[in-house]
């Protein structure tokens, strides 16, 4: 791959991350139990949808064929989105999206600070933008994580369940993959080892001041990086492009 | 189902270094940390500020409304505590 060809496939990605997870994000609100919380969810959801813009006008400029914003964001068929699957997972219950956002922001956290130093500078001044909001959103996750974790009897026992069953969709953050290689040893970019290590630091602190139980390492599910998703994705994505695929270019 | 309410916080926000905390409203949590977050999620979406406090509700000590008259009548007729009589410079901002 050509240089740009590299940063416009990774940008895409990036974006494909946020815009997904902004997604689910999206099919809660108005669903909150309490108003704060529901503005709460709304703002944030907003903040990805802004970044997944960002990173998707950014590859449309390093692609350099004419695709804008949009275009990536729904003209895309499914095996197009190389989003972690992570992200895709149902909002399910409370618990279930709160371990959601913590296990993702913990990561994403730390892939965004290590952008902001790489050597491509398009990438490190979104990802400069990005970490900004992210810290916020993983302090407000983390501590709802631990606020649940350390409740009752039946808040513990669920948000548990909700970490067992979404753990196993944390093992593809830290596999790099073809472009993952590429960035880091072209640009400096995030090295997913290192990045591993530290993850597992910050989320066994979290968890452990949650009384919660760090899951055993199962057999790790992947595919999003490769456009391999979970029966779930076509759900969403019907959803999110319904529009501009039933009155194409439609605009208001 | 019977619901049981989270506290109210009341919310005050320091629009920018120098000035006071103003009250700029209430927000429900369920302890002290979700109250500074949800005040910031509610009230500083638009870069209103630079500090935030919360305070409970139910631990701030208000004044009686009936006892209006006997708090802040006394006060009314007495023009000569007012600097009324100063010409304030345009300069001079948030006075």
């Amino acid at each position: 791959m050509s240089d740009n060809a590299v940063i416009a496939a990774y940008a895409t990605r990036l974006g494909d991350n946020a815009l997904i997870l902004g997604q689910r994000m999206i099919e809660n609100v108005a669903a909150y139990p309490e108003l704060e919380e529901e503005l709460a969810n709304a703002n944030f959801a907003l903040d990805y949808i802004g970044q997944a813009r960002l990173f998707y006008t950014y590859a449309g400029e390093c692609e350099g064929g004419g695709r804008d914003e949009d275009d990536f964001a729904y003209q895309r068929p499914e095996h197009e989105y190389r989003n972690l699957l992570l992200v895709e997972q149902p909002n399910g219950h409370f618990g279930d999206s709160t371990v959601r956002q913590v296990l993702f922001e913990s990561w994403y956290l730390l892939l965004l600070d290590a952008l902001c130093r790489c050597n491509d500078e398009g990438l490190a001044t979104i990802a400069a933008r990005a970490i900004k909001e992210v810290r916020y959103h993983l302090r407000h996750s983390s501590q709802w994580l631990i606020r649940l974790g350390d409740g009752t009897e039946e808040s513990r026992a669920r948000v548990q369940a909700s970490l067992d069953q979404l753990w196993r969709y944390t093992g593809e953050m830290f596999v790099p993959d073809d472009l993952d290689e590429d960035v880091r040893v072209m640009y400096s970019g995030p090295d997913l080892g290192a990045i591993e290590a530290a993850w597992r630091d910050n989320v066994a602190g979290i968890i452990d001041e949650a009384t919660l139980v760090m899951p055993d390492d199962q057999s790790m599910a992947s595919g999003g990086k490769q456009g391999r998703h979970t029966e779930y994705f076509g759900y969403l994505l019907a959803e999110m492009q319904f529009l501009q695929r039933t009155y194409p270019g439609a605009t208001w | 189902m019977s619901k049981q309410e989270w506290p109210l916080y009341e919310v005050f926000i320091r629009s920018k270094s120098g000035l006071s905390h103003r009250h700029a409203g209430s927000v429900h949590a369920a302890d002290d940390e979700m109250a500074l977050n949800n005040a910031r999620d509610t009230y500083t979406r638009r870069n209103e500020g630079v500090s935030i406090w919360v305070v409970r509700s139910d631990k701030i000590v208000a004044s009686d409304p009936a006892e209006t008259a006997a708090f802040f009548e006394p006060a009314k007729d007495k023009i000569y505590r007012h600097p009324t009589f100063y010409d304030i410079p345009d300069e001079v901002e948030n006075l």
